[in-house]
């Protein structure tokens, strides 16, 4: 008799699980289809993306949340690509890109209904680098990068560079594919993205390029600008001349990239903003601190503040998309 | 010629040390040479490990400080902390227990008390070892397609605007709650898939080395199976589950790469449910409530970042290094605890 009334239970909680219905209700004090105001404690701004970039916001982050103590950032650190598939996901508010937001990337986010807004917030230069005790090449040509690292490049030694150059064997290290880095690089010197020669040894970890070149008397790498002005006795940088000649090589430095004169390997770095989020004052806010108070965090972490003009034109993109709300 | 030999060692005259047949001199010399082979191993590892953690020590000196477990993430290495990643591991640890002590001690029982040896049984028990086996990203990837999107559903579930409607009869309105992508639920359910087979195993090794004879003793007072296995076979096997437990828990904290795929916070200013010291877990119990649905990081995933951020000064090799000396002693803790309920769960075992 017991088992029978315990079995009695248990199918009539089985049986209520199961008629269970998930149903739509309004939510207390808001009217129908209007989203409830989010808990005042949870201001949260949610950061994802290149980590190039993110050194510059994980610095501007301290000093932001020292100032608005009741917001906090959630930085995550995954790569420019990552970063914009997580914003087309809609995961995110700003996306923090080493490079600009590719069409197709922009489209997706638009199919999801995110408009996103561009601000520039630094620049970084790339260096091309080479091992200390190489003392034939203090400045190169665009082409001659290109005829060492385009894909299926013959290059095997030095003198098959310049038959002025010793045959001492070449060594390539660099980002792999999964970096802004490496996109940039690629585009700039081989003329289209992800093209790149085999013959070179791949790392997601700067430190272990700085390694390599610096192991090898034949070692040549690429690497942003930070990781150049932190390692300088580690290795040396190339003058690198757009034109035909290298003698017009210029070198990497906080001038020679503001001023647009290091061509054409130095870049600015972006966070695409959802302007969706921007209707929040916190993230309104906090995009508006990389243009001001950040930019000294900018050259602290090693990277080049914006020229005057460029910080102008970025804040005015801001100011007009917020004042659109 | 082994005869001879095997006559010569059964005969009670001929010791060891005198010898007195060539092939057993050669025998004792290789069995020395072994020995000794086997020992410079041993040390030869001791040696390196002792390297590691010299020089892991030595970079920590002068940058490991109390004040280093209560700061936060910085990009100034002499303010940079490790609170966030002690908190978010805790968590991450708790509830991953929580999951997989349930769970693996009860596969483990069912597999070697209840389950029948049929065709199913067997391939689950072989695959067991091999799932172990499995690196731990993969889990991760697993964790990413299976419960990752769960959080979106949750959000829906629970921005306030949902009911539950039981059979029609009444509805009960859900809470509004704040679910944040890559949250510590997430995070425990992966790093549980990660550790379970490991519980399970050695739940099962526990299990086996229980005499038989406790069983048919237990059936043949009477006890029901339900009863044998509550009250005589679990407490006889807990000395062995509980370290199996604890050592595949230990392993839970220093895995970073699982985390890594369900998106956990890289840089972090904040504690799960925002409790930043044990006194607030008293204070506010109520934010104990978020804790699992909000966003964390952890200390080996603290600690990868910091080896990987460049430095003029290499200043943050000293911050990597404070952060694997705290997760080691962290580590060293609980595997002393695994040691000391072994010993004191043993003692009350009389057979």
């Amino acid at each position: 008799m017991r088992e029978c009334v315990k079995l009695g239970v248990y199918l009539a909680m089985v049986l209520m699980v199961a008629g269970c219905t998930v149903e739509s209700v309004d939510a207390p004090g808001s009217s129908a289809g209007e989203a409830p105001a989010a808990a005042e404690s949870s201001k949260r701004i949610q950061v994802d993306g290149s980590s190039t970039v993110a050194k510059v916001a994980a610095a501007v982050q301290e000093e932001f949340e020292s100032r608005f103590t009741d917001t906090k950032v959630a930085l995550k650190v995954t790569g420019t690509g990552t970063g914009f598939k997580e914003m087309i996901a809609g995961r995110i508010d700003i996306a923090n890109a080493s490079r600009p937001v590719k069409e197709s990337e922009r489209s997706d986010c638009e199919k999801n209904g995110i408009e996103l807004l561009e601000l520039k917030i630094a620049l970084d230069g790339l260096t091309v680098c080479v091992n200390r005790e190489n003392d034939w090449v203090d400045s190169i040509t665009v082409a001659q990068l290109k005829k060492i690292w385009e894909p299926g490049s013959a290059v095997k030694s030095w003198k098959d560079v310049d038959p002025s150059w010793p045959d001492v064997p070449i060594a390539l290290f660099g980002p792999g594919e999964e970096s802004g880095t490496f996109d940039y690089f690629t585009e700039v010197i081989n003329g289209k993205e992800d093209l790149i020669t085999d013959n070179y040894s791949a790392s997601a970890d700067d430190n272990v390029t700085i390694t390599g070149v610096s192991g090898e008397k034949g070692g040549m790498g690429f690497f942003g600008c930070a990781y150049y002005f932190s390692n300088q006795d580690k290795v040396k940088a190339l003058r690198v001349s757009s034109t035909e000649s290298a003698a017009d090589g210029v070198l990497p430095s906080t001038e020679s990239v503001q001023t647009g004169a290091y061509k054409p390997l130095s870049r600015p770095l972006f966070i695409y903003v959802n302007r969706k989020s921007l209707a929040r004052p916190e993230v309104q806010d906090f995009a508006r601190f990389f243009l001001s108070e950040g930019q000294a965090q900018v050259s602290k972490v090693g990277y080049v503040p914006l020229a005057e003009a460029d910080l102008k034109a970025s804040v005015e993109a801001l100011d007009a998309a917020t004042s659109a709300k | 010629m082994s005869v001879a030999a095997g006559s010569q060692i059964a005969s009670p005259e001929i010791s060891f040390s005198s010898g007195g047949d060539s092939t057993i001199r050669r025998r004792l010399l290789l069995s020395l040479i072994f020995k000794w082979v086997c020992r410079l191993m041993t040390y030869g590892a001791l040696a390196v490990l002792a390297v590691l953690l010299t020089s892991i020590v030595w970079n920590s000196l002068g940058r490991l400080s109390p004040g280093f477990l209560v700061n936060h993430y910085s990009m100034n290495p002499a303010r940079c902390g490790i609170l966030a990643g002690v908190w978010g591991t805790f968590w991450l640890v708790l509830l991953t227990a929580c999951f997989s002590i349930p769970i693996g001690v009860g596969s483990a029982v069912y597999l070697e008390e209840l389950a029948r040896d049929n065709v199913i049984v067997r391939v689950i028990k072989v695959n067991l070892s091999n799932l172990a086996g499995v690196p731990s990203i993969v889990y991760g990837i697993l964790g990413l397609t299976a419960f990752r999107p769960m959080t979106l559903f949750l959000q829906e579930l629970f921005d306030g605007r949902h009911a539950i409607n039981v059979m029609g009869l009444f509805r009960v309105r859900l809470l509004q709650l704040e679910i944040f992508d890559g949250n510590v639920l997430v995070g425990a359910m992966t790093m549980s898939l990660v550790v379970l087979p490991t519980v399970i195993i050695a739940s099962q090794e526990a299990l086996r080395a229980v005499p038989s004879s406790i069983r048919i003793a237990s059936l043949a007072l009477g006890a029901t199976r339900w009863q044998t296995i509550w009250r005589q076979v679990i407490p006889a096997a807990l000395p062995g589950i509980s370290t199996g437990v604890i050592l595949s828990i230990s392993r839970a904290m220093g895995e970073a790469a699982p985390l890594m795929m369900i998106g956990v916070l890289t840089v972090a200013s904040m504690c799960p449910g925002g409790i930043e010291s044990p006194l607030q877990l008293i204070t506010n119990p109520t934010r104990v409530l978020s804790v699992p649905f909000d966003q964390f990081t952890a200390m080996p995933v603290e600690i990868y970042d910091w080896s990987k951020q460049p430095d003029p000064q290499d200043r943050f090799t000293a911050v990597a290094a404070s952060g694997i000396v705290v997760l080691l002693v962290v580590l060293l803790l609980i595997n002393a605890t695994a040691m000391i309920i072994r010993a004191k769960t043993a003692r009350g075992l009389k057979w």
